[in-house]
């Protein structure tokens, strides 16, 4: 990646992650957030990760973000009106945002991580490399994330559902339900 | 190639402007798109480390920091959803059942 398509697109990334924050209708923000995922994901590509980049941007971008759309539109969120905060928050919220940055920074430039440049194997970032890491040295983990997954999915809908309530049935419908609960305990006890 | 201090100031940037929107905002949504800048500030940390010491860990784990980023997305925002069904607010300030 040339130096200044670097500076270009990272400063055109802090802005947007910025907007994330500032922005006051919701919308505004996701629409910053996926901005600056698709800038992160061209990082990605531009780090030789090509699979991990487009798996950003098809899963992050598309999937996770139009959930995001979808709560946003199922909640009716509108654009928050008025002082959004308290100031002394928001001063000290900057303030200590600042310091950790400084400290990130002043952590990560030190000599003691400078890294040796290895040269990079052939078919690194290739979907064949990913998935021989990923089947052979991670298997355990990447059967541990589907059992993962799986839970998310089923704790997802039943936090998400909505219980019927018994007291807004009818009597004769608690009645006629009770009936076919008894009806099916005495079917199965039965078979 | 980019220099490692470069990559690595992007990603501090992004992080921190992560944490600033935890703490600053008050509305339970954005402070998690917050959430989820700061885990890909991290995810690119990985990359470019990864990619100059020649290794595919950092992108192996890139992947499973993606993977664990959606799974939390669903269900955080199943939580968002059954809390503003039941509260009527996504403000945080607004939900201090369990405060002491």
């Amino acid at each position: 990646m040339p130096p200044f398509l670097y500076l270009f697109l990272g400063a055109l990334a802090i802005v947007s992650a910025l907007g994330v924050v500032v922005q006051r209708n919701p919308i505004h923000s996701l629409l910053s957030l996926i901005s600056t995922l698709l800038i992160i994901a061209i990082f990605f590509i531009g780090e030789d990760a090509v699979v991990v980049g487009f798996l950003q941007i098809i899963v992050y971008a598309g999937a996770i973000m139009v959930l995001f759309l979808f709560v946003i539109w199922l909640l009716n969120l509108q654009a928050e009106i008025g002082p959004t905060g308290h100031v002394v928050l928001k001063v000290f919220g900057s303030l200590a945002a600042a310091a950790l940055a400084t400290e990130l920074f002043l952590f990560l430039s030190a000599p003691h991580l400078e890294v040796k440049m290895v040269r990079e194997p052939s078919g690194y970032g290739s979907l064949a490399s990913l998935a021989g890491k990923l089947f052979n040295e991670y298997l355990v983990a990447f059967e541990v994330t589907s059992v993962l997954l799986l839970a998310a999915v089923v704790g997802a809908v039943a936090l998400a559902r909505r219980i019927p309530d018994e007291v807004e049935l009818g009597a004769s419908d608690v009645r006629a339900a009770t009936a076919m609960r008894a009806a099916d305990a005495a079917r199965r006890v039965q078979g | 190639m980019i220099p490692l201090t470069y990559m690595m100031s992007l990603s501090t940037i992004i992080f921190a402007i992560g944490v600033a929107g935890v703490i600053i905002r008050r509305n339970i949504l954005v402070m998690y798109m917050s959430i989820e800048l700061m885990l890909n500030a991290v995810n690119l940390a990985f990359i470019a480390l990864g990619n100059r010491l020649g290794s595919m860990d950092g992108q192996v784990i890139a992947f499973f920091v993606m993977t664990v980023a959606a799974a939390e997305a669903a269900v955080g925002l199943a939580i968002i959803i059954s809390t503003f069904r039941n509260r009527e607010t996504v403000h945080a300030d607004e939900l201090t059942l369990m405060r002491w």
